[in-house]
């Protein structure tokens, strides 16, 4: 053929508007990781090493004994007991307060996408704004309101306020991704003599496996990183990691140990960086949900 | 005839919008019922409505004679058949096919049985292990139907079950689903906005516009008889001429436009009419002869040819006929060039005469 | 033929109903009746207890009357203003940058999200030790050889509230940079299509087609970090916990420490409610989007 092009394809040519362009993200890049890599380095080192004043020096003698003392040992002003107490209340409040919240939202997600009543959106409306109202608002009511139940400062005082403000995100989350399938599905269901349960069991949850996904993410790392309803609510035998890497790093007695601060601190961010990590898309679809209008 | 389904009053609305307005509907046991209209005419909110999807805001809907008004779907005795088919994705064929059956606690042989019996019918019974992603659009739908059928029911709706579909596949459906409807004896109500489909498959037409139900009669009458300016227009490809004129008495009655007027001797009038009235003349395409044959007629005369769209077996020829817009159908083996002047002529008798302020045939 | 009427609406699909009663408790009872119980004590001298002691706007007046409190006040917007500015602008350029089909595109939204999913604390622990005058980062660059450097914003009363910016933008520009490149996705390729063959350079075609577009993310997006703005507590806590002196301190933790340390409930429950006004007056925007939109349609 005469008009076809020949000789080899021209080859992606760097020009300097793309140079920039890798420039600027390579340089945004290492900004966002150097607090990672200090973390990293801080805890490996001893404290003679530290004492020498590079932050960016990798550990000449590589040691994890500030991870031994984070978990193990260290002191939260009171107890000399690490972060292993914290972890284990973290992991005890996380896991049910999952499972109850989404158990919770989806139903809710459910019965306002497909089985919409009178007064149903103006409660999801309220549900939404509700989301925005900071929760130093309702925190003083909120003991009131947990004492009276019986369970503030408990295992259960916890879960019971983690699946309340998981309700307004996780709740449009599920209305949202149930309202984007078919309506027919749902209907031939209906005329194929299903109920309410029915359809929520045999035809909506298995069609919606990765929204719940995304809500099990956003709820691991959300409660995991929860600090003020865990101060407050949990009571001190149930204080989540947070809480105590918090008082960890910044009770002021004896020398302070960076080593062990930065191990205790990548110990307590280590379950959400997993998470994160391992489901990448997933967590961004999540966060993104937040902004995708109703 | 009994009727399977009575449909009284209904009216439904969305808020302010009156989505259907005091409609009423009856519907003979073992009927094909077409209801025809364009998006948004209320055509498939009536089927729901019948289906017991949508709560009705006033009416009462019968379904051999039970009120069913308030009643659940599942409770009605009807199938439904889906446009985008609505197949249950992690469900198998089967899966698919014996939900409802198990839903309402059939015995699990008895299940068998009747999917065996259903899948011999849409010739389906390979795919019965399958998920509904592994098949094709028309192998879904056939899916579809079988799940009405399984469950043994007395009215199937179906809601523009073939638009999904390409046309080749939508005609090859369309034939079989006739053919489903000869063996079953089913009430059947298919939602349709494609008058080929309309025509093709139904015992009475509903066209439906604005909530309201047209014209509800057999395919002949509404192609011949339409009795409004807008079914005339709706039914038909391509669609009627219309032509803007009055109504002049005498002996004989004709129809006077700009240039020239029609005898209108043969024509069957169903009203009385004003001298001078102001009415649309409408003519199908296909009504329209050419040549000697033209002379014969009661109307004729020479107009000249502007746009030709070739289609095969008819040529559809652009021309001017009182200064509008007419068309006509020639046989697609005559051969016919723009500007060639022909000389065209047709019979009242087959044609619609509308009031022009109410559009009513007269 | 037998008319039924038209049975009782408030018992017709009672399982939906019983289903979303969870979530009707949960607005009414604690979203609705919790603020309210707010609004309505922070008019009462409460104390250690709650009291049906009702002072009038006297709270209000000792609250703005308070040193903290106006030094909190400030704090925020300062740190607020600067956050929403330097996040927009850094979000907006990093999803724009990522947008130009690069290569390794995941890697680097990765990298620059990670942050968003680690808590305040965290946060806040890394960097006041990255910031630590004596042997963090000013240390490690003198150490370097330069001599002069300085970079001790944690210990300046003035300047503590950058390293609160430095820490919350650190852990927050990567949100705000996934929720710009989620809204240019959303823009259809025929509109680059279109620009490219009028020539518009790309810079224009950003400012003046693709941001106006956009106005529904980025409002959204602001609504978001700015009712999140307003919370900002954990961070404060365990980066200066409020020092030197008071000059890092905010209002969610001015609310915290009258609640739940000083016993003195009408203060911390008047400076919610103020809280809770200035969030009403951010959601003006996205209600105004919300509903002004809805007419349109």
């Amino acid at each position: 053929m005469m008009n076809e092009p020949y000789g080899p394809r021209p080859g992606k040519i760097l020009n300097p508007t793309r140079i920039m362009v890798y420039g600027v993200l390579i340089v945004a890049a290492i900004y966002y990781l150097l607090p990672l890599y200090i973390m990293i380095t801080t805890s490996m080192k001893g404290l003679p090493e530290i004492r020498m004043g590079n932050i960016f020096a990798l550990p000449v003698e590589v040691t994890f004994a500030p991870w031994a003392k984070a978990w193990d040992s260290a002191c939260t002003g009171l107890y000399c007991e690490g972060l292993k107490t914290g972890f284990w209340n973290s992991v005890i409040i996380t896991i049910p307060s999952v499972i109850v919240s989404i158990a919770i939202a989806s139903v809710n997600g459910y019965a306002l996408s497909n089985w919409k009543f009178k007064g149903s959106e103006v409660f999801f409306t309220i549900l939404i704004f509700g989301s925005f109202i900071p929760f130093q608002v309702m925190l003083y009511p909120l003991v009131i309101v947990t004492r009276e139940l019986g369970i503030f400062g408990s295992l259960w005082g916890i879960i019971f306020i983690h699946t309340i403000f998981g309700m307004p995100i996780l709740t449009l989350l599920f209305r949202n991704y149930f309202a984007s399938l078919p309506e027919e599905l749902f209907k031939a269901a209906r005329v194929d003599g299903a109920g309410f349960w029915g359809i929520f069991f045999k035809i909506m949850v298995p069609m919606s496996v990765p929204i719940f996904v995304v809500a099990v993410i956003l709820q691991i790392t959300g409660i995991w990183n929860d600090f003020l309803f865990g101060v407050v609510f949990a009571g001190t035998e149930n204080f989540p990691m947070t809480v105590q890497l918090n008082n960890i790093v910044n009770s002021k007695q004896g020398v302070t140990e960076y080593n062990v601060n930065m191990a205790a601190t990548i110990l307590t961010g280590a379950v959400p960086l997993i998470v994160y990590f391992l489901s990448g898309k997933y967590f961004v679809r999540g966060i993104a949900a937040g902004a995708v209008k109703g | 005839m009994k009727n399977s389904i009575e449909i009284r009053d209904l009216s439904l609305n969305f808020g302010a919008v009156k989505v259907l307005t005091d409609l009423n509907l009856d519907i003979q046991d073992g009927e094909f019922l077409v209801l025809l209209g364009a998006s948004g005419c209320g055509k498939s909110t009536l089927l729901n409505c019948i289906a017991g999807l949508l709560d009705v805001s006033g009416g009462q809907i019968f379904i051999n004679g039970d009120n069913v008004t308030w009643k659940e779907p599942k409770e009605r005795g009807i199938g439904m058949v889906f446009q985008s088919y609505a197949l249950y994705p992690q469900m198998t064929v089967e899966g698919n096919l014996s939900f409802g059956l198990k839903n309402s606690k059939v015995p699990k042989d008895e299940i068998e049985k009747k999917i065996a019996h259903a899948a011999g019918i849409l010739q389906i019974e390979s795919l019965l292990k399958r998920k509904p992603g592994e098949l094709s659009g028309g192998q879904r739908q056939r899916v579809a139907i079988g799940r009405a059928l399984v469950r043994e029911v007395e009215v199937f709706l179906f809601d523009e079950p073939l638009s999904n579909l390409d046309a080749k596949l939508r005609a090859d459906l369309r034939v079989e689903i006739k053919r489903l409807h000869q063996k079953l004896k089913n009430t059947m109500i298919y939602v349709t906005h494609d008058q080929i489909e309309a025509m093709t498959l139904a015992d009475r037409i509903a066209i439906m516009k604005d909530g309201l139900v047209q014209q509800l009669d057999d395919p002949r009458t509404i192609y011949n008889n339409p009795v409004n300016k807008y079914v005339a227009g709706f039914i038909g490809s391509p669609g009627m001429n219309f032509l803007d004129g009055q109504l002049k008495a005498g002996e004989p009655a004709s129809f006077k436009m700009a240039e020239g007027s029609v005898d209108l001797t043969n024509y069957a009038f169903q009203q009385s009419f004003t001298d001078g009235q102001k009415v649309t003349f409408g003519i199908r395409p296909e009504h329209i002869v050419v040549g000697d044959e033209a002379s014969e007629m009661p109307f004729s005369q020479e107009v000249e040819v502007e746009i030709i769209e070739p289609m095969g077996s008819d040529t559809l020829v652009w021309t001017k006929l009182n200064n509008q817009d007419f068309r006509f159908m020639l046989d697609g083996q005559i051969a016919i060039n723009t500007g060639d002047k022909v000389n065209i002529g047709f019979d009242p008798k087959i044609s619609s005469i509308f009031d022009e302020a109410t559009e009513l045939r007269v | 033929m037998a008319t039924d009427a038209r049975p009782n609406t408030l018992f017709r699909n009672l399982n939906a109903k019983l289903a979303a009663l969870p979530m009707i408790l949960c607005t009414m009872l604690i979203f609705v009746g919790c603020s309210l119980w707010t609004i309505i004590y922070s008019f009462t001298s409460s104390k250690a207890l709650p009291v049906e002691k009702f002072v009038g706007f006297a709270q209000y007046e000792r609250l703005f009357n308070t040193s903290r409190w106006v030094q909190s006040v400030e704090n925020i917007m300062i740190y607020g203003i600067v956050a929403l500015i330097f996040s927009f602008v850094v979000g907006f350029i990093l999803a724009a940058f990522l947008d130009q089909k690069i290569r390794f595109e995941n890697t680097f939204r990765t990298i620059f999200l990670y942050p968003f999913a680690l808590s305040f604390i965290v946060t806040g622990v890394v960097w006041q030790w990255i910031l630590d005058p004596s042997l963090g980062l000013q240390e490690t660059m003198r150490n370097l050889g330069w001599e002069n450097f300085t970079f001790d914003l944690i210990s300046g009363k003035d300047t503590v509230i950058y390293a609160l910016l430095m820490a919350g933008l650190w852990q927050g520009t990567g949100f705000v940079m996934v929720l710009m490149l989620a809204g240019l996705r959303g823009i259809d390729d025929d509109i680059w299509k279109a620009v490219r063959i009028e020539g518009i350079p790309k810079w224009k075609t950003y400012i003046v087609v693709v941001i106006p577009m956009m106005r529904g993310v980025l409002i959204t997006t602001l609504v978001i970090v700015s009712a999140g703005i307003v919370k900002l507590y954990d961070l404060v806590v365990a980066l200066t916990n409020g020092g030197p002196g008071l000059s890092s301190e905010v209002p969610a933790k001015y609310v915290y420490d009258f609640m739940f340390s000083r016993a003195n409930i009408g203060q911390g429950l008047a400076a919610s409610t103020v809280m809770l006004a200035t969030v009403f007056i951010i959601l003006i925007p996205w209600i105004y989007l919300e509903y002004g939109n809805k007419g349109k349609k």
